[in-house]
């Protein structure tokens, strides 16, 4: 890990109509960190992950990744390529088959030939653990392989940063363990990783960082150990006390 | 053999296949045990239902471009293309579609006219109306508007996560649209487009009033001629049916084949 930040956000607002989502949030992700993000619903935690991608615009502010000023990229598709995404909802391209869901972007965005791209989506899928069902389509797949197959195809890209947005609420409790363990595997490989998610199991073995959002603020941040421990604000002892439990 | 109720194989063969045998039967049976007139006239109209098929099927491949385009305008974040479009549908959804293309054949080029003689253009000012053309130009302009709306539904019954993802994987909306959005809007959108064909098919026997001659305006002529309204707009009649029964099965058999679960 380095300290170079590969991502900056520096007081950032954003507002749907009358809710103020974000109120001025500053961060800075460093290279090869994994970074997780936790808060109540409504914290604005989603909104700020999608602010990365510019899935959302940012009302004012500044946000930074990989050196290019998401104001003035000129192609934000050049942005996104190297950004991979997990959503909540898998999101899997429904009409195709899961070696498709893995080809698509790479024979349309990174122009990859068909045996290439071909060969990365097999070896994605073997690492992910589900060789078997390339030609599944995602209806016939469990959630927790659909989000696995999700993870594989954001890595077919090549990304330099992965984002994940709650990636193991939707899934029954049997399915957590293999999704997180996906994603443990890829904090090892060194991947730049901003997670929002209520793990606390996955933020204590792989987070660098942890914050703790509330009403679109960033409240506190430390590392998971010391979140923790000892947490310094009222609120978030309160919603850790909450979570921690479970 | 132990049978499960319910896990019997879905039959390969359409069961409503027989009615279209049906019908086209009964055309062939009276064509034989009554040539005069049915077969006479069948030979009279044929050439006008050449063109019926033709007008449909030209003016159907218009109507789904016209109505890809007013979909994704209605849909469209720029105003003034999202303005375009929906005045287009609502204008146009409001006027008959005889009325319409009653001012495409007859209208249309005298506008044309007048324009070329007052800018002083000949090619335009010696504008000769066709017949055919303007029929099509009238038919795909006002089922293009019903098509939009359809595609309009389609794209936004697609949940937006899909986009989202092929956004996120660096797409543009257009490579969105085209590979992720639109494939799977058009599945949804195959029984209206279906229903639609058929309409249109049906519906072009209007154009039989502004100098098409299609199967309509030759059973018309024939009977001019014959006097036998009773056989010749039955005959007509069972005609479209076999065409419209036909085209009904030839939808079901491609919604059957590009099913997908969701």
């Amino acid at each position: 890990m380095t300290t170079t930040p590969i991502i900056q956000i520096e007081n950032v607002h954003k507002r749907f109509g009358r809710v103020h989502a974000l109120r001025g949030v500053s961060l800075d992700v460093r290279k090869g960190e994994v970074f997780v993000i936790v808060g109540p619903s409504g914290s604005g935690k989603s909104t700020l992950l999608r602010c990365i991608n510019r899935l959302e615009e940012y009302n004012s502010g500044r946000i930074t990744v990989d050196g290019i000023c998401l104001d003035d990229a000129q192609n934000i598709n050049i942005v996104r390529q190297e950004i991979g995404m997990v959503f909540q909802s898998f999101n899997l391209f429904a009409h195709l088959p899961v070696l498709d869901n893995l080809m698509l972007a790479q024979r349309v965005v990174r122009k990859r030939n068909k045996q290439e791209a071909k060969d990365t989506a097999l070896s994605l899928l073997e690492k992910v653990g589900i060789p078997e069902k390339a030609q599944a389509y995602p209806s016939q797949l469990s959630g927790g392989q659909q989000q696995r197959v999700a993870i594989a195809r954001a890595m077919a890209m090549n990304p330099h940063i992965m984002l994940f947005d709650e990636p193991t609420s939707a899934l029954d409790p049997e399915m957590i363990k293999e999704v997180l363990d996906v994603m443990l595997a890829l904090a090892r490989e060194g991947m730049t990783m901003v997670v929002v998610s209520h793990e606390m199991g996955f933020a204590r073995a792989a987070a660098n960082r942890i914050i703790f959002m509330d009403e679109g603020q960033i409240l506190e941040e430390a590392p998971p150990g010391q979140l923790f421990a000892n947490p310094k604000h009222e609120r978030t002892k309160a919603f850790l006390s909450k979570v921690l439990q479970v | 053999m132990t049978h499960i109720p319910g896990a019997e194989p879905q039959s390969r063969i359409d069961v409503w296949w027989w009615l279209v045998a049906l019908v086209a039967g009964l055309v062939v049976l009276l064509s034989v045990l009554k040539p005069d007139p049915y077969w006479h006239l069948i030979l009279f109209v044929r050439d006008g239902m050449a063109i019926t098929v033709l007008l449909t099927a030209v003016s159907f491949v218009f109507v789904l471009l016209v109505g890809m385009l007013g979909g994704l305008g209605r849909l469209s974040k720029n105003r003034a293309i999202n303005l375009v479009a929906t005045l287009y549908v609502e204008l146009v959804r409001g006027v008959p579609l005889l009325v319409q293309l009653i001012w495409w054949y007859f209208a249309f080029p005298v506008v044309i006219k007048q324009i070329g003689e007052w800018i002083n253009f000949a090619p335009l000012a010696n504008y000769q109306a066709n017949a055919i053309l303007l029929a099509i130009v009238g038919l795909v302009f006002c089922y293009g508007a019903y098509m939009s709306e359809i595609y309009r539904a389609g794209i936004q019954s697609i949940p937006k996560g899909q986009m989202e993802a092929a956004r996120s994987l660096g797409m543009s909306y257009f490579q969105g649209m085209r590979h992720v959005v639109l494939p799977q809007a058009i599945r949804v959108i195959l029984p209206p487009v279906g229903n639609e064909f058929i309409a249109l098919l049906k519906d072009s026997s209007l154009v039989s009033v502004v100098a098409v001659a299609d199967m309509t305006r030759r059973g018309r002529e024939y009977m001019a001629t014959h006097f036998n309204p009773i056989e010749v707009w039955t005959m007509i009649a069972l005609l479209y049916l076999v065409m419209t029964l036909f085209s009904a099965r030839m939808v079901n058999w491609i919604e059957r084949r590009t099913k997908f679960e969701r």
